[in-house]
């Protein structure tokens, strides 16, 4: 077992991928950094933060990007979200089985301003160009940084998200709620507050992740393989009939759950027998336990 | 941020190198280091950007142990660095350069 949450950008890919099936595009030998941060007087990585290339997974092809939560905490600057629009782009022109994103990101790098926001807004755009042309985008979350902000968003225009209890997934970043809206509205240092709230649990109850996986890189291979081949069996429905299906269940959600105030409350609303044990469940517990109970 | 550069002279060359190898990470406390094999006529040049500026000295001192350590020639090493204690940039570099020379990427 390889924790997934501990691991690099690099060394996920490492495991996701068939050994030595990795091309990378634009690799850190071309020293294409950021040139926003070095106006800055800031350190650049020579990758900005996200490898993007080719690969194989059991032999499917497929095009990856990972994000390095360990630089800007996996920001996405210019380069950085030029490097993910070019490989989905990519995708519409070789026409891989699929294409994998390793998330980790807190979103927009604010260094880099409007560069960075019209990088995700251009990352979103190519995500559904991709997903139109039949191509699924599976999204794995579950780094130390979590994934929030336009990368939250990015990965809801996805076909699927693959999670790990250990992953979160949001817009806001805990600490961005605390300091916008007061830390008696949410406590960011509150950790066992801040996975209920935003946690691979939650959002595999929510319908938000398709899968919940231990953390462990090989789970998390696992759970995209079958993803893939469900996906690319089936293709993505993108018709107005499902699209207002997905719009109905996202306005009786907030019906249903508008008024709770924590998630313990929507656990208990769903049916959920002792829902403030979820959490120390282990992942094979915890799902034998909500099984049927998601929304 | 200081840019530093540093060579040094008399290391032997590595039979097989690998294209590239990169290690570490442009994070608080930590750097990334890139070693590509280069035509530098014997030479091994550090090329060095650095958060923490006035530490000339300190990187000269760990860079000649390592370069004791690892004696190698036509090796360019290029480095991130967002103020690593000597420690870590003596680690990483071993790290490096122990996947450089043996081909084991780690």
């Amino acid at each position: 077992m390889s924790s997934y949450y501990e691991d690099s950008a690099r060394g996920r890919l490492d495991g996701l991928l068939d050994p030595g099936s990795l091309i990378e595009i634009v690799p850190p030998t071309e020293r294409m950094v950021s040139p926003h941060l070095r106006q800055l007087d800031t350190p650049a990585a020579f990758d900005d933060g996200i490898v993007v290339g080719e690969g194989r997974l059991a032999g499917r092809r497929v095009l990856v990007a990972a994000q390095e939560g360990g630089f800007m905490g996996g920001a996405v600057g210019e380069v950085h979200g030029a490097k993910l629009t070019g490989l989905l782009e990519r995708a519409l022109d070789t026409r891989p089985d699929g294409v994998l994103l390793l998330v980790e990101s807190g979103g927009v790098r604010l260094h880099e301003a409007n560069a960075g926001l019209i990088a995700v807004s251009e990352v979103m755009r190519a995500v559904l160009a991709v997903r139109a042309a039949g191509i699924p985008v599976i999204v794995l979350d579950g780094g130390t940084f979590g994934c929030f902000g336009g990368m939250g968003i990015v990965s809801r225009l996805c076909d699927a998200v693959v999670m790990s209890e250990e992953g979160r997934l949001g817009l806001s970043g805990p600490e961005v709620i605390e300091t916008t809206m007061g830390v008696e509205e949410f406590d960011s240092r509150d950790r066992a507050l801040v996975w209920r709230t935003v946690g691979g649990k939650h959002r595999y109850l929510l319908g938000e992740a398709a899968t919940l996986v231990e953390d462990d890189v090989a789970a998390f291979r696992a759970a995209a393989l079958a993803l893939l081949d469900q996906l690319s069996d089936r293709g993505p429905d993108l018709s107005l009939a499902a699209l207002e299906a997905e719009h109905a269940v996202l306005g009786s959600r907030l019906e249903r759950f508008g008024g709770c105030r924590d998630a313990l409350d929507i656990w208990e609303k769903l049916g959920v027998e002792e829902p403030e044990k979820l959490p120390i469940l282990d992942t094979a517990s915890f799902l034998a336990t909500v099984r049927d109970r998601r929304v | 941020m200081e840019t530093l550069s540093f060579e040094y002279r008399g290391g032997r060359s590595v039979a097989s190198p690998p294209p590239s190898v990169l290690v570490g990470v442009v994070g608080s406390g930590n750097l990334e280091v890139l070693v590509e094999p280069a035509p530098l006529g014997g030479i091994c040049r550090v090329e060095i950007q650095t958060a923490a500026v006035g530490f000339g000295t300190t990187w000269q001192a760990v860079l000649d142990d390592v370069f004791a350590r690892h004696p190698l020639a036509d090796v360019r090493i290029s480095i991130n660095d967002v103020g690593a204690t000597p420690a870590v940039v003596s680690l990483r570099l071993d790290q490096a350069l122990d996947a450089f020379a043996g081909g084991f990427q780690p």
